[in-house]
């Protein structure tokens, strides 16, 4: 039987392949001679043929029917096998196959064997692959080899140590005894070993910590051991670049980073030599610079004293000059990590910072753009914007998402001008417009909403982007909703701010007709474009184009669209008498908490407060119906305007608050009613968002004990109102009316509004319907919520509107006469 | 550096890989792949580390070689950049000016020499001079074992 072939003589001839397939075919072959040689039970060449595996299997073939072999070679007594066999073991086997066990008994013979480079090839394979299982049979023998003199086997044993800790942590405790005199070794390698085992155990357990730090007096022993690699001559042995064993230096230094953590004697303790450590280092290399490193790390993290930590903070500075890509990454890396707790002291070296926005590498760029924001401030706004603005011009696809959103926040923050911060927005959407995050779009409308001043000036400037370009969607969307706003202010020509532009009604909706035909534009902002063209139906005077654009996308495919449009259609022929409440101008917003990026701003995962401080308030959504006369009489001052009533808080969809004022009805996304049904949603109301509560009304349970009242009696219009407390909030009293009548004709399209004093707040839910019959036949009934915080003394305004007998009626009423338990 | 693997990558092919955490072959395979694309997509101009997954790539270039680290959020790049060159130190002491055919030739001395240097992702000895004289006496022990068979 000749001999295998060997291994080298295998690598060669592999090599000389060609192709993919001649390769295979090779391999095929000395596959299926290997397996027939393992079947001989060879055991004379066994560790040839799983050698040649092992390169097999890093080319990428299969080679799990190895897995025994190497068990057999590791059982082996000649070196060479044990050599290869627990090589292959670690390569082709994990602890995923049950396999693996087997090892178990000949590590543990191995471990004990006389020969130490044995007994190292066992430590070494269960240090690395170990399983637990493997680890709590194994882990007595490693501790006794942590107390042998032997240093090349105790060095091993404590790294061994570190793996079992990381497998079974329980075990600890059990290397605990043979950790005493660990740094009193003078070999380097037993020293670097025990610092890492002395730092996995103080980072899995505070007890250990604790031990450490007071029994043992670890600082002592380490800066002790650090001074002497500082102070101490060249050694040639440990020296690397001038620098005696900056392995061993770093390692010490982290070491004493979890020592010195929120313990003020132990960093008291190692102050000293870690200002040494700062200053004396070289650091015209690399590896000079790693140290530093690793000590700007411990001093910004110990309860150090705060010349060291400016020290430490110039240190990183120095590091952002330096030519060396690499040292700058680690600089922007920890300032990142420190900008929230030394804020003045990174402000400092905020130009360089800045100027690592140029640089060419993506992971440089990220951390400079995350550190400028964080940098942000009120004073430095304007630089800093500039700065970015021009990053974000430039910067690769990846950041730009990130980069508007932090744009937008600091903005938000700071911003010097009302008009500054418009010409800012304006310019992110303009350059980056399509990564825009789709949150940013309600964001900026309701900012826009809230800057009352500049509507004229944005319409303009948000109208001749739209002129331009109208491919990015986020633009786009912001840009339809506030000439759907203002686009009276547009063609009126009035802006303060700058050259007035000329512009037609005409012109204006052949734009936002533009958007509806164009495919550049997404669903969402067809919607948008749609509802702007209705909302200008009571800003400009053509309202028969409008009329007739609504009714074209009445048969629109996109449901959302024909859904629209078959309501603004009703709105039209139906409800025209709403038509100019319902699209009045918005009022001011609360703020909602902003959902934008407080991600890119967090350092040591701490949010920045201010972002988040707006609670959650009901978005307001407006207007009262004939919500001005109603103002007027109730003499403007002492008395809000009325119905509110407060958004589920669900994230605000990409069509923004627009979508929700128009109701209830699109969100369902139900197929779009056929055009007779629609009337009856509930639309004799604005039809306000419910919060949840069914519009079914709250039958009065008489057991509340609040007796009703008439409210209102009159031609033969009464309205009772019943009481209920609601159950959660005592503030809030529950009031359902009964409205009936008692004359012999219909009252048709019903409308029950009412307002209350400016200490109270109201919610009118939506009425069963919009008829009270005649003859006391039926009831309308609808449910008002107050909140009365202040348990003060309802008092209600009411206005009630309906056709009789083919002519509108309209009155008003004071209702004084509520029981006290009602409000009390 | 805990969780760390380092291997060593041509153009596309493996020469050589140490995994510290239990890792399904399946996906190792996928894992080398898809960090062999980011690493040789990298320009000469760009730093030394990137972020991959949830850890830190350390890597270098030695002549056709790229020697890659991936480590933990704590770990410190620079010295890790240390690590790998005195890893190729070992390499070049040992096979004398070693080049990339040496470490295909010499697979398992590679590995040998990295088994020696490095367990669980840490340096066991600092000393160039005591890694080397190790497998020095290691390797003598596998001649005398083979004397009369050149097992390999």
């Amino acid at each position: 039987m000749p001999a295998p072939i060997r291994l080298r003589e295998l690598i060669r001839t592999i090599r000389t392949a060609r192709t993919q397939a001649e390769e295979r075919e090779m391999i095929q072959k000395e596959c299926a001679a290997i397996r027939s040689s393992f079947r001989e039970e060879d055991n004379t060449y066994r560790c040839r043929n799983v050698a040649k595996l092992l390169y097999m299997h890093m080319l990428g073939y299969p080679a799990h029917f190895g897995q025994l072999e190497c068990l057999k070679l590791i059982a082996s007594q000649k070196f060479t096998d044990k050599r290869i066999g627990y090589l292959g073991a670690m390569l082709l086997l994990d602890e995923r196959q049950d396999v693996h066990l087997l090892m178990t008994n000949c590590i543990k013979n191995d471990l004990n064997h006389s020969t130490q480079y044995v007994q190292g090839l066992a430590l070494c394979t269960l240090g690395c692959m170990g399983s637990s299982e493997m680890c709590r049979d194994l882990a007595g023998e490693v501790e006794k080899l942590l107390k042998t003199s032997n240093s090349y086997l105790r060095k091993k044993a404590a790294l061994c140590a570190v793996h079992v800790i990381r497998k079974v942590p329980e075990l600890m405790e059990m290397f605990l005894p043979a950790t005493k005199n660990l740094l009193s070794e003078k070999n380097h390698g037993v020293l670097h070993t025990s610092v890492v085992l002395l730092t996995e155990m103080c980072e899995r357990s505070p007890d250990m910590l604790s031990h450490f730090r007071k029994v043992l007096i670890l600082v002592p022993q380490l800066v002790r051991i650090l001074k002497n690699l500082i102070m101490s001559g060249y050694s040639p042995e440990h020296d690397v670049s001038g620098i005696s064993d900056p392995f061993l230096q770093v390692r010490i230094l982290r070491l004493l980073r979890i020592l010195g953590r929120s313990d003020d004697d132990s960093s008291e303790a190692m102050n000293d030599i870690l200002a040494q450590v700062a200053t004396n280092t070289e650091t015209s290399k690399n590896v000079g610079n790693a140290i530093l490193y690793e000590t700007v790390l411990t001093i910004m993290d110990i309860k150090s004293e705060s010349g060291l930590r400016v020290l430490a903070i110039n240190i990183l500075g120095r590091f952002l000059l330096n030519n060396d890509k690499n040292i700058r990454y680690v600089a922007l890396t920890s300032l990142l990590k420190t900008v929230q707790t030394d804020h003045n002291a990174v402000q400092r070296h905020r130009s360089t910072i800045v100027d690592c926005l140029k640089d060419l590498d993506v992971s440089i760029k990220r951390r400079a753009m995350e550190l400028s924001f964080a940098l942000v401030n009120g004073n430095n706004i304007r630089g800093m914007m500039k700065e970015l603005l021009y990053f974000l011009d430039s910067c690769d696809p990846e950041f730009k998402a990130d980069c508007a959103s932090g744009v937008f926040l600091a903005a938000e923050k700071y911003a010097p001008s009302k008009r500054w911060h418009i010409d800012t927005i304006m310019r992110v959407l303009t350059t980056a417009g399509s990564y825009v995050r789709d949150d940013s779009v309600p964001n900026l409308i309701q900012l826009i909403t809230n800057s009352v001043e500049m509507h004229a000036y944005t319409v303009q400037r948000l109208y001749k982007a739209l002129l331009d370009d109208i491919s990015q969607q986020p633009l786009v969307q912001v840009a339809s909703w506030c000439i759907g706003e203002y686009g009276d202010l547009l063609v009126s020509g009035q802006c303060e701010e700058e050259e007035p532009i000329q512009v037609t009604e005409d012109e204006v909706l052949d734009v936002l007709e533009g958007l509806l035909v164009s495919n550049l534009s997404a669903p969402v902002t067809r919607g948008y474009s749609l509802t702007a063209i209705m909302k200008l139906s009571t800003r400009f005077s053509s309202v028969n184009r409008i009329k007739k654009v609504v009714s074209i996308y009445g048969s629109s495919i996109d449901v959302e669209l024909q859904q629209r449009a078959v309501e603004y259609n009703a709105l039209f022929k139906k409800y025209d008498h709403m038509r100019p409440a319902l699209l009045e101008r918005m009022p001011i917003m609360e703020k909602t908490a902003t959902n934008g990026p407080s991600e890119i701003v967090q350092t040591n995962g701490e949010t920045d407060s201010t972002v988040l401080d707006t609670k959650h308030p009901p978005t307001i959504t407006q207007p009262p119906s004939q919500g001005n006369d109603l103002l007027d009489l109730l003499g403007g001052n002492d008395v809000v305007p009325v119905i509110q009533t407060s958004l589920p808080t669900k994230p605000p969809s990409a069509g923004g608050e627009l979508l929700d004022l128009l109701g209830d009805l699109s969100l369902t996304g139900a197929p779009p009613p056929a055009p007779a049904s629609v009337p009856s949603v509930p639309m004799s109301q604005p039809p306000f968002l419910l919060d949840g509560l069914s519009s079914q009304p709250l039958f009065n349970d008489i057991g509340t004990g609040i007796p009703p009242m008439t409210a209102y009696n009159k031609n033969g219009l009464k309205i009772e109102f019943m009481f209920e407390r609601s159950n959660p909030n005592p503030n809030i009293a529950v009031i359902t009316i009964h409205a009936s009548n008692s004359t012999e004709a219909d009252m048709t399209d019903f409308v029950f509004q009412a307002a209350v004093p400016k200490t109270f707040q109201l919610q009118l839910l939506s009425p069963s319907s919009n008829v009270v019959p005649a003859l006391n036949q039926g009831n309308v009934t609808q449910v008002i919520r107050v909140l009365n915080p202040q348990k003060q003394q309802l008092r209600m305004r009411i206005k009630l509107t309906y056709t009789y007998k083919g002519s509108p009626v309209q009155d008003l009423a004071e209702v004084n006469n509520f029981p006290p338990q009602s409000w009390q | 550096a805990k969780s760390s693997r380092s291997n060593t990558v041509r153009q596309g092919k493996l020469r050589l890989q140490k995994w510290y955490t239990a890792t399904a072959e399946r996906d190792k395979k996928k894992m080398v792949r898809e960090l062999m694309q980011v690493v040789l997509a990298r320009k000469p101009k760009m730093c030394s580390f990137l972020e991959w997954r949830d850890l830190k790539i350390v890597y270098k270039r030695y002549a056709s070689l790229y020697f890659c680290c991936a480590v933990e959020e704590q770990d410190n790049e620079l010295i890790t950049l240390e690590v790998i060159h005195r890893f190729v130190e070992l390499l070049d002491k040992y096979f004398g000016s070693v080049c990339e055919l040496d470490i295909i030739f010499n697979f398992e001395k590679a590995y040998f020499i990295l088994d020696e240097f490095l367990m669980g992702g840490e340096i066991q000895d600092t000393s160039k001079k005591s890694v080397l004289k190790a497998i020095e006496q290691a390797d003598l022990l596998q001649e005398v074992c083979d004397v009369h068979l050149g097992l390999l």
